[in-house]
């Protein structure tokens, strides 16, 4: 499987995003911002950081850069994209995605495991995961406090659009940063567009914390 | 002609920043604040000296760039 992972100056998640798309046997290639060929992907991958400073709101400028046309008319067409936190952020600018991000409730940056739940599993994103199973994966935002209105929001449930939420480690809804429902995982109607404020690149191994995040990307793989 | 567009969060979208500025203006003594929003103003610089086009490009900005529409309103103001 070939993954393009895009980078955007202020890009920080991009090494860890190639390592574990490598990881789990894909053919990785970076792609700079300003190019206008994405290398024929099976997979668009948008990684975390802080692209163009999150001047503006996050998100809100990535959204014009040349290789974000590209990406708009492969996920048109049908194409796998992913958005990963600040790629989660660049989606919902792009109006790829529904919906848009405040502030976390409490301000504070929050960096910590989280467990999430699989909320919808019939997308290609999630497939290895049963619905109710609950994961372990790191997040690090200071704008993940997801907002749509209620209209959006119904229509998402209806389509299986809302795939993970937050919770405590029994499955309990525990909402870290005031998201509407305690969403943290979404995706588009056609389910060829995910975005989640979660990072599963950073659980890639047991060592380092968890591997949670292997059966959730290795669902790109099939 | 300097325009500003003011943007806000809408009614409905909880403002934590202006919460936060809100409780510390109370901790301070500032008894009679019921509440504070907390925005942000963008000043543009229009290379025109007619009023309406210079708020017709700014909506235009506000529209495409300056507001997310999704969680925030905007006015112009002509300075």
């Amino acid at each position: 499987m070939k993954v393009t992972v895009i980078v955007f100056p202020g890009t920080n998640c991009d090494r860890d995003t190639k390592w574990a798309f490598e990881k789990i046997g894909a053919n990785v290639e970076y792609v700079w911002h300003n190019e206008h060929d994405l290398k024929n992907p099976d997979l668009v991958v948008l990684p975390g950081g802080f692209s163009y400073g999150d001047y503006l709101r996050s998100g809100a400028i990535a959204r014009f850069s040349p290789v974000m046309q590209e990406v708009k008319e492969f996920a048109n067409k049908g194409g796998f994209v992913l958005g990963i936190c600040n790629g989660f952020q660049i989606l919902l600018e792009s109006h790829l995605l529904p919906g848009g991000m405040t502030r976390n409730e409490n301000l504070h940056f929050i960096s910590k495991f989280h467990h999430l739940k699989v909320i919808d599993n019939k997308n290609k994103f999630l497939q290895n995961l049963n619905v109710g199973d609950i994961v372990n994966i790191p997040i690090a935002h200071a704008e993940g406090n997801y907002k749509v209105d209620d209209e959006t929001l119904k229509k998402m449930y209806d389509n299986g659009q809302v795939i993970l939420k937050y919770c405590d480690k029994d499955g309990n809804e525990l909402n870290p940063n005031g998201s509407v429902d305690a969403i943290a995982g979404i995706c588009n109607e056609q389910k060829n567009v995910f975005g989640l404020m979660p990072h599963p690149e950073r659980a890639m191994e047991s060592l380092l914390g968890g591997s949670d995040g292997i059966k959730m990307i290795e669902g790109f793989m099939k | 002609m300097i325009v500003a567009v003011n943007v806000h969060l809408k009614k409905g979208v909880l403002d934590p920043q202006g919460k936060a500025v809100h409780h510390a203006l109370e901790t301070l003594g500032f008894k009679d604040i019921n509440g504070v929003r907390v925005g942000k103003q963008i000043l543009l610089d229009i290379d025109t000296e007619d009023k309406e086009k210079a708020i017709a490009l700014a909506k235009k900005a506000a529209d495409e760039l300056l507001a997310n529409p999704v969680i925030e309103n905007y006015e112009i103001e002509v300075k």
